[in-house]
């Protein structure tokens, strides 16, 4: 269990003030002119000693992402996206880091900026986050009040500005080309890649999206040391991460972990075990809604990092585990995040328009037992024309939870569809 | 210049390919919905995908730029599969409705179903139904065939400049829409529907009226614009059933405009199909052929030589010009004019000349535009302006009035003296066009089509002097021409000859019953009022105003009924061909005149087709090399008097009637009453 000492997010309780004057006597803005005084190179090389890996589900490193930027800005800006646009089912952590923890993000952002050689952020935050976009505005606009903002950001000579712009309510605005269209002013729906937005971002300019915790942990890992962050976690898993826990535990919860904790003992130690005892679950979506859930025997053992969790068939993701218990059923939970996901897709690229819609429709019927034990399979094919066929990961995100569900229960699927026949057969005989 | 290995084929591909092009390079077909050459990339079908060596996923072939060394394999199972299972999910939600789809035979989504597609379907849920969308009455819409591939939104977007189509809703509830339920206000709308690959923006004058195999398809000119696009007449029998563009990318590349495209119903309606003459009564009755040459014989014979005038319209073909010219040489009379806006041109050919060509506009960093509004008389030209200035941004100014070009203008005034201000270098326009190193006048009828239009030729061949547009390279000095026959007939000097009289002077001469008998080639746009004391010979297709007024009516062919030769604004030279025949006793026009020689006893000296051409070519040798621009050399041309004080205006407003067959059309008249009922004046609550 991770120790209070190296606990990252002393606040994300909300106990505390999240003001700014709460915030510094954290020891948030504790001389950030001097981290900056580092230099940019050297705040990424930092970056990319602490194993950091992007804490919005693809678990890409942070530091290496960064050093993607041009190292000379040139003749157009550099910029910095703070992805806030948090939307995946089970995940809300950035939404407790804005509203207890605002300045680690501020102070991240100019960290950040500064090391990628931008002069702004831009902060797209969800559309449903109405409280939250306007606490973090006022802080924003305190910390402009304070000199921690603007012409001479920190006192540190480097100008930065940040800019909070609000979603409309579209999940997809989350895929890091979606926002950066949105945050344009078109129709969130992602762009084609190559080329990549480190090269044609925001506005046609270099730019860099985070998520929002990657971002508010990098002051204190500068502060800290990149060792003390990689010296907690797994190899290539390296230090703490906020899990967020629902579902079908005693004890729902956001709280900071050491990376590579194993489940069972997460879950029992902070969210007070699964409802009804150990016995009682059936499964575990570990990483958010996109991630294939894991039946209770792999739930067992695993530990959650992302390569344990990406060899047992499923992703580490934004790290939102959603629990089920035997009364759970999980094929109407599937089915659900399907109905999701349908709702969700921009419609843009053919499989996951067309697709999406298709797989809802035939998991309603799997539901009732409506179809032919063949369908099964018909269902997974679909799934795999999708996956890796589509623009962007929603596709691959409304693929995998079915995927899992075949892969795990597909006895029970076939148990509901024998039931419906055994009924249609009754019935027809009357 | 990548190089790269396609099914081990090695290909090498201009910088900036995509790796679809270099299959295509390396001889393999990649299907595709969105991708078009002439639009930005979309990457949206996800039709065109292929495996690259290294690569985890297929990719977008369409998308992805071409690398040296890279190894795309089109032939695997995986992109068989990737191929089928798009085709799958393209057709869950497509309706099977083929058999009343107008789209049916020229669909791209029934071919590369049958090339790439499985042969059944999985899908057994309900399909989606999509509320059909009003967008004029050019184009029919069926949206639940719709496949979201985005052309037609970008096509309106980047090509026709008018943002008005998108897509709304997300997922399976995309729509694609006119937002507000508007007719698409361009005039190049109707291009949608063939860049549409299935049947869900179709042609809603053709809608159900043939199928693509009944149709004879003929190659030839358009003449609706100077521009002479290339198109394809498709016709059952004798009715011209459509209008295609055909592509050539020295003028249309591969698009038309609505008139063009949907002119053509115009050619069943109003036409002249028996010979007319004017009876005691005062009424037009149907007389024979003979009578009618009989009579007309008589009135030339009658007719003082100098009293004899003969006006050409703007869709004449030149070999009925040069017919008609040869005859009147014959007969004695210098009054011939083929300016029927009474233009001030002709003379030295590069003074009406479009000389930089039209695909020259590529090459132009500044344009200056005056007295013409490019977006309705030459709608595919000024589309090409758009893009050169979506690409450069390049300056754009206009002496004339402030019109919507679709790209953004300086417009000046329309004030002539503007004009001196641009000559003298004192007006702020003046530095950009210094400044340029193509730059490029586009001087239009709206100027040179008044008293003083000499004087402007003039004016604007001395800005054209003053600021490098007229170089060893480059010569961007361009007559922008309303009328197919103009620079035709100005090339085959149907102008007054030595002492002959013009328009304006033959209509003077009228006046004081000095023009014995005035011979209308097609003519129907002048003022008739003059004229009505002399005997008007009406040779054309359409009972227009020209019939209206004429004392005999010889029926002829409308260009689609003829062979016949046409030269562009550029000066270029093409032949157009014969889709049908004219409708009962009416002739190819050429013939018309050459019986008129032989009634009245003056030989022109040709008796086919061949001959004349022949006769036509030795006198005017440029003639002879189809589809070839002979620079002009560039000389003294236009006048040195004072500009009037007279504003300059547009050449004609309406876009939509500028001819006798777009004013038989019917289609034609709905557009007009379309876009003035959605984009008339502003109500209220604007």
């Amino acid at each position: 269990m991770l120790n209070d000492a190296d606990r990252i997010f002393t606040n994300i309780y909300g106990w505390g003030d999240a003001g700014l004057k709460g915030a510094k006597a954290r020891g948030d803005w504790d001389k950030t002119a001097k981290l900056l005084a580092l230099g940019h190179d050297e705040i990424i090389e930092r970056m990319k000693a602490s194993g950091l890996r992007g804490r919005g589900g693809a678990g890409f490193p942070t530091g290496l992402k960064w050093s993607f930027m041009p190292k000379e800005v040139k003749d157009r800006p550099h910029y910095l996206v703070v992805n806030a646009d948090e939307s995946e089912p089970g995940t809300c952590k950035d939404r407790d880091i804005i509203r207890h923890e605002p300045h680690k993000l501020l102070e991240g952002c100019v960290i950040a900026g500064f090391a990628m050689r931008a002069h702004a952020a831009y902060i797209y935050i969800r559309g449903e986050f109405v409280n939250e976009a306007r606490r973090l505005q006022a802080e924003i606009n305190e910390a402009y009040d304070a000199g921690l903002l603007g012409k001479d950001a920190a006192k540190s000579g480097w100008a930065f500005d940040i800019y909070l712009h609000r979603g409309a309510g579209a999940y997809i605005c989350g895929e890091e080309t979606a926002l950066l269209e949105s945050l344009e002013g078109r129709k969130g729906q992602p762009r084609l890649k190559p080329p990549f937005p480190a090269g044609v971002g925001l506005y046609g300019c270099p730019t860099t999206v985070n998520n929002v915790e990657s971002i508010a942990v990098a002051p204190t890992i500068l502060r800290r040391g990149a060792d003390w962050f990689a010296g907690l976690g797994k190899e290539n898993n390296t230090g703490t991460k906020l899990f967020c826990i629902s579902g079908h535990v005693n004890n729902p919860c956001n709280v900071e972990e050491e990376m590579g904790i194993p489940l069972r003992e997460l879950l029992e130690k902070h969210a007070g075990g699964v409802r009804g005892g150990w016995d009682n679950l059936l499964a575990v979506i570990p990483g958010g809604s996109s991630t294939p859930l894991m039946p209770k025997d792999v739930c067992a053992d695993i530990t959650m990092d992302f390569d344990a969790l990406r060899n047992a068939g499923t992703g580490l993701g934004t790290a939102g585990i959603i629990v089920m218990d035997k009364s759970t059923d999980v094929v109407k939970a599937i089915s659900r995040l399907s109905y999701f996901y349908k709702h969700e897709s921009c419609g843009q690229c053919t499989p996951c328009r067309e697709g999406t819609g298709w797989m809802w429709r035939m998991m309603e019927r799997l539901v009732r037992g409506e179809a032919e034990s063949h369908e099964i399979d018909t269902l997974e094919q679909v799934t795999r024309q999708i996956e890796g066929h589509t623009i962007c990961a929603l596709g691959d995100a409304a693929a995998w939870p079915i995927q899992g569900l075949i892969k795990h229960f597909r006895p029970e699927i076939e148990r509901r569809i024998a039931a419906r026949h055994a009924v249609d057969a009754v019935n027809a005989a009357e | 210049m990548p190089k790269l290995t396609v099914n081990d084929v090695e290909v090498e591909v201009e910088d900036g390919s995509t790796v679809l092009h270099a299959c295509e390079a390396a001889g393999v077909e990649i299907p595709r919905f969105c991708y078009h050459d002439r639009l930005s990339i979309a990457g949206n079908c996800r039709m065109c995908l292929v495996d690259m060596e290294r690569a985890p996923k297929p990719i977008a072939s369409c998308a992805m730029p071409a690398g040296d060394g890279m190894v795309i394999r089109t032939d695997t199972d995986r992109v068989k599969k990737a191929r089928e299972g798009v085709m799958e999910f393209l057709l869950i939600n497509h309706p099977l409705d083929c058999p009343i789809c107008d789209q049916g035979g020229e669909c791209d989504l029934q071919d590369q179903a049958m090339g790439y597609g499985l042969d059944g379907s999985r899908f057994s849920e309900n399909k989606r139904a999509v509320d059909n969308k009003h967008m004029g009455p050019l184009i029919s819409t069926v949206m639940t065939r719709c496949i979201h591939c985005t052309r037609c939104v970008r096509f309106a977007t980047e090509v026709a400049g008018v943002p008005e189509l998108g897509a709304i809703g997300r997922g399976e509830s995309m729509e694609i829409t006119t937002y507000l339920e508007k007719t698409l206000a361009s005039e190049l709308s109707a291009n949608v529907i063939d860049l549409c690959p299935v049947g869900a923006l179709t042609s809603r004058p053709y809608a159900f009226a043939a199928r693509p195999w009944e149709l004879n398809k003929v190659e030839t000119i358009d003449v609706m614009d100077a521009l002479g696009s290339n198109i394809r007449v498709d016709a059952r029998g004798a009715q011209v059933m459509r209008v295609l563009p055909r592509l050539n990318e020295d003028i249309n590349e591969e698009w038309i405009s609505d008139k063009t495209r949907y002119a053509i119903d115009g050619l069943r309606r109003q036409r002249l199909d028996k010979p007319y003459a004017r009876g005691r009564d005062g009424r037009l009755h149907p007389v024979s052929w003979d009578e009618a040459l009989k009579s007309l014989a008589t009135a030339l014979r009658k007719a003082k030589p100098n009293a004899i005038g003969a006006i050409a319209g703007n869709q004449a073909d030149a070999e009925s010009l040069y017919a008609l010219k040869s005859l009147m040489t014959r007969l004695g009379s210098p009054n011939l004019d083929c300016r029927q806006d009474g233009a001030k041109i002709g003379g030295n050919r590069a003074g009406y000349l479009f000389n930089s060509t039209i695909a020259g506009i590529d090459d132009a960093d500044a344009v200056l535009i005056i007295g013409s509004n490019p977006r309705i008389e030459a709608a595919v030209l000024n589309a090409r302006i758009r893009r050169n200035w979506l690409s450069s941004r390049m300056p754009v100014a206009v002496v004339g009035p402030k019109v919507d070009l679709t790209y953004d203008a300086d417009f000046l005034g329309q004030d002539p003296a503007i004009l001196d201000t641009l000559a003298d270098g004192t007006h702020k326009f003046a530095a950009k066009l210094k400044k340029a190193k193509r730059p490029m006048i586009i001087i239009g009828m709206g100027a040179l089509a008044r008293a003083d239009g000499a004087a402007m030729l003039g004016k604007a061949r001395q800005i054209a002097e003053s600021y490098g547009v007229v170089t060893k390279e480059w010569n961007g000095f361009n007559v922008l021409h309303n009328a197919a026959a103009r620079v035709g007939g100005l090339d085959l000097g149907f102008v007054p000859s030595r002492g002959g009289m013009d328009i304006a002077a033959m209509g003077k001469a009228a006046k004081a019953g000095k023009l014995d008998l005035l011979w209308l080639l097609g003519a129907d746009e002048i003022d008739f009022e003059p004229f009505a004391s002399s005997f008007v010979v009406y040779q054309g297709h359409h009972g227009d105003s020209g019939a209206h007024h004429a004392d005999l009516v010889l029926p002829g062919a409308a260009y689609t009924e003829k062979d016949g030769i046409y030269v562009n604004t550029e000066g270029r030279v093409q032949y157009a061909t014969r889709a049908a025949f004219p409708p009962g006793d009416a002739r190819e026009d050429w013939t018309i005149i050459r019986a008129v020689s032989g009634a009245v006893g003056k030989s022109i000296g040709f008796d086919t087709l061949a001959e004349l051409r022949e006769a036509l070519c030795a006198d005017h040798p440029h003639f002879a090399d189809a589809d070839a621009i002979a620079p002009a050399k560039w000389a003294s041309f236009g006048g040195r008097a004072k500009l009037s004080a007279e504003p300059i205006r547009q050449a004609f407003d309406n876009f939509y009637m500028t001819c006798a067959i777009s004013r038989a059309s019917e289609t034609m008249a709905e557009c007009v009453r379309a876009s003035s009922a959605d984009h008339g004046a502003a109500v209220a609550a604007e």
